[in-house]
């Protein structure tokens, strides 16, 4: 297996796009990561989409996407986990790369979320149809329950939570990208509306409209395309059951244990030598399950590692610098490529304002359902 | 002898109080209370029907019969408001009570009367000797129309009865009648939501002539006095009607109070005489006998006399009982929340 | 949801079989026919237990167009006694009643219809033992 880097990434602004239509938006990102690559041509390329049916009717993405790129005839594979699709479009690329069957290849992600969609229906298509969704239960549902879970286990608080999106808000305000870059207060969390209890408003990620794209090739040819090119030291993915129910613990993220497990294995890193982090919270309840998962902190102590401002730009352990899920948006399949491209713009001291300092090691992780998939990458500025 | 081997009632949580329907038409509730002799009804949960009504008080006849559900021959589901116009309610009893396939499976409809028809049919198959036992459900989520006097008392509730000859019978039957002449004082023609109905004309023609037609008939059939029965049931519309009945054929109130459950239920229709048996059955002794006569219009009566054996005590407390059900566990809803429940808001769909 | 696959899952939806691993004692539900786990090899159907208690709930105020008309609603994650954990609605209460340890019982109730025109979809619920 060869090395791997990152050479050039583009992404759209997230938000509320009424003029950019499903293909348009993976179009604009992919091309502003060949051009920031200064590549002529990709070998294959690899889109992650977690509900283009649902969302705009559309299947066959990976043609649809190779046709209007002008790419044709690659090949070109559309990926879906849920919300890890862009995750694992990602590491589909790498593994492409790593095995030499091909140079150049693309890794994005898309979602095309507000085209008068039902997207509580078509989100909560990522739980089990028949043994939950069956019964009525949503995504923020599914979060919500874990949040209940783990406040009663460990004492966690509804504040601590609240915290979580004060946070990523902040941090979204510095990123121009970003589609809802205000500050809040706890109070804001606290007295927004009531989406699934505990769980408001405020607690969850919007509805975004989105892409993402970034082009990997050989590490010992990347210099030749960029100056500062970010190696893929570590790739993990795993599994877990696709209903909470099924848990051992449901206050437990085990897909994203085990996925950091092996990317931390494959980068002969632990979770101490991580300088930042961009995880999935897309529920505050989730971020706090994931910097527990990932060993950040021991299990229970996410809550009180957000209150002890561990995880801000300026704490020990920076998470969702880009403002996460929360404020910077999530169009589903897209945010796996977009918590790389943060990492990747972090790793080369390009964040401005967000700018971690001395940043030299950095990880995305990305999630799929309540947990029933999970990636992990860690990345190295070379 | 072929009797009851298991029975069993479910009372929905949900209910409403005539001064909040009252409020919301301008209507004087003490008066209403007064001519209905009913001061509140059950109303089914938004994820109730007849179907999720006659499983439930189908498992509790299953709970109090002791039997394995296979050796049940036919499931007789009796409702005025079946979920659907054309698919049975009866298929999805038996599939959720784990009965059949092999059974003969019915729903029948003949407005209040449906219920006690299924006992008849269900109890003339054990007699027949054509299966061991059979299973025979009144249930009901009936509607008013708004502001009709019917809004008052149309209720949801449901009673089961299993129908069998084991030697282990809670209440033999000792007698069956009917009573039957096309009277149309009350009926829903297809797709329309609510019923109609003609007034007094539902009283002295309808109720009163073949109730009492039924009752005094199954009496004599069964060589029995008023006074040697221990309680008797007739079917309540409201509360007046079945007190009126019972004072003309020589009953007095403690005789019927048992079986009385309209005031604080309203009619469950199809379930009314059933549940007023289940009631009784509650607090009878060994060698009582009960006299039960249902109504449905369009018209006609069922008459039943029953006999309670010892087995009785062995399984009364196998279920709840309808007391029970009645005062546990309450929900009191206002009109909104009513109308809400009952569909009666225009919805964009 | 379409008929085909409501009808399918209608011995778990309505009488909640499961499978129970001859070896390890496993119970699984939905029933599996195989699993590469290597332990399981033959499975014997059993019905799971009709009492549990309350692992986890939220209180639905955002709700997909199917059950919009329901909101608020509770679900929640329930352990039979037989320690299974189904996910399901829990009903004929306020939310301030329920808590997380708190004794349950399953009904038989309506879970959703397919509007005013398709098949109208049963299942399992909960309500709190009083």
């Amino acid at each position: 297996m060869r090395d791997v880097a990152i050479i050039g990434v583009g992404m759209t602004k997230f938000g509320e796009l009424w003029d950019l239509s499903f293909r348009d938006l993976f179009v604009k990102a992919a091309l502003e990561a060949i051009s920031n690559s200064h590549i002529d041509h990709i070998d294959s390329m690899y889109i992650g989409a977690m509900s283009s049916g649902l969302f705009v009717g559309q299947e066959h993405v990976g043609s649809l996407m190779a046709d209007h790129l002008g790419a044709t005839p690659i090949p070109a594979t559309r990926v879906e986990s849920a919300c890890a699709s862009g995750g694992v479009a990602f590491r589909q690329a790498f593994i492409e790369v790593a095995s030499s069957l091909s140079d150049f290849v693309l890794a994005g992600g898309v979602e095309k979320m507000n085209d008068g969609a039902d997207t509580t229906y078509a989100l909560a298509t990522a739980a089990d149809q028949e043994y939950e969704v069956y019964h009525g239960i949503t995504f923020p549902g599914l979060y919500a329950m874990i949040a209940r879970a783990h406040a009663h286990k460990y004492g966690t608080t509804r504040e601590q939570m609240a915290q979580v999106a004060v946070k990523n808000h902040d941090n979204g305000s510095k990123n121009p990208m970003a589609q809802f870059p205000m500050k809040i207060t706890i109070d804001t969390v606290l007295n927004s509306s009531k989406v699934a209890d505990p769980l408001r408003l405020f607690d969850c990620s919007p509805v975004t409209d989105g892409a993402a794209a970034v082009i990997l090739c050989p590490a010992e040819i990347a210099k030749q395309f960029t100056d500062q090119p970010v190696q893929i030291i570590g790739s993990g993915q795993a599994s877990d059951t696709i209903a909470l129910h099924s848990r051992a613990d449901l206050t437990k993220l085990e897909a994203v244990s085990r996925s950091a497990e092996s990317a931390y294995k494959m980068a002969g890193v632990g979770p101490e030598d991580i300088d930042l982090a961009e995880v999935h919270d897309c529920f505050t309840i989730a971020e706090i399950c994931a910097i527990e998962a990932l060993g950040f902190v021991p299990f229970g102590e996410g809550g009180k590692a957000i209150e002890q401002n561990i995880t801000t730009l300026n704490g020990k352990i920076p998470v969702n610098t880009s403002g996460g899920l929360k404020s910077k948006g999530h169009p589903v399949g897209a945010t796996g490529v977009a918590q790389i491209i943060e990492v990747f713009e972090q790793l080369r001291g390009s964040c401005g304002e967000r700018q971690v300092k001395e940043a030299r090691i950095g990880l995305a992780q990305n999630m799929g359902g309540s947990g029933g998939s999970s990636t992990v990458h860690i990345l190295k500025a070379i | 002898m072929v009797g009851i081997v298991g029975y069993g009632t479910y009372v929905p949580t949900y209910r409403i109080k005539v001064e909040e329907i009252a409020l919301q038409w301008g209507d004087d509730p003490e008066s209403i209370k007064k001519g209905l002799l009913l001061k509140e009804k059950t109303v089914p949960g938004p994820d109730e029907d007849t179907i999720t009504i006659s499983v439930q008080a189908s498992k509790y006849a299953l709970q109090r019969a002791e039997i394995d559900p296979k050796d049940i021959g036919s499931v007789y589901v009796g409702s005025e408001s079946h979920p659907y116009a054309v698919k049975p309610s009866g298929t999805v009893v038996a599939d959720a009570l784990g009965i059949g396939p092999e059974v003969h499976v019915a729903d029948f409809e003949f407005a209040c009367k449906a219920g006690s028809e299924a006992m008849y049919a269900a109890y003339s198959h054990v007699k027949s000797k054509n299966m061991p036992y059979a299973l025979a459900v009144g249930a009901d989520t009936s509607q008013g129309a708004p502001d009709d006097a019917l809004e008052y008392t149309a209720a949801a509730g449901g009673t089961a009865f299993i129908m069998g000859d084991n030697g282990k019978t809670i209440a033999d039957i000792l007698v069956t009648y009917s009573y039957t002449s096309d009277t149309a004082d009350f009926w829903r023609r297809e797709h329309q939501f609510y019923p109609q109905h003609t007034g007094r004309f539902t009283g002295e023609p309808a109720y009163f002539r073949h109730v009492l037609a039924t009752a005094r008939e199954t009496l004599r059939r069964g060589n029995v006095a008023p006074e040697e029965i221990a309680y008797a049931i007739f079917h309540m519309p409201n509360g007046k009607f079945p007190l009126r009945v019972g004072k003309m054929m020589g009953f007095t109130m403690e005789q019927l109070e048992p079986g009385w459950v309209v005031p604080r239920m309203g009619n469950t229709y199809s379930g009314s005489s059933l549940t007023g048996l289940a009631a009784t059955l509650d607090i009878a002794k060994p060698g009582d006998k009960i006299l039960m006569v249902s109504f449905g219009s369009g018209a006609a009566s069922d008459g039943f006399i029953l006999s309670v054996n010892e087995r009785i005590n062995e399984v009364r407390r196998k279920a709840p009982t309808f007391e029970e059900m009645i005062e546990s566990n309450k929900i009191y809803l206002n009109y909104g929340q009513y109308a809400k429940f009952r569909k009666k808001i225009i919805m964009n769909s | 949801m379409p008929s085909p696959r409501y009808t399918r899952e209608i011995p778990q939806r309505f009488r909640l079989e499961a499978v129970k691993c001859d070896k390890d004692g496993k119970i699984y539900f939905p029933p599996r026919t195989g699993c590469i786990s290597g332990k399981c090899k033959k499975f014997t159907p059993i019905k799971l237990k009709e009492e549990g208690s309350v692992l986890t709930y939220t209180v639905i105020h955002v709700a997909p167009t199917q059950f919009e008309a329901q909101t608020p609603y509770i679900v929640g994650i329930v352990e039979l006694d037989d320690k299974v954990s189904i996910t399901c609605q829990i009903v004929d209460c306020s939310p301030d009643e329920v808590e997380i340890g708190k004794r349950v019982r399953v009904v038989f109730r309506k879970i959703q219809e397919e509007g005013d025109h398709g098949i109208i979809c049963y299942g399992y619920k909960c309500v709190l033992i009083r």
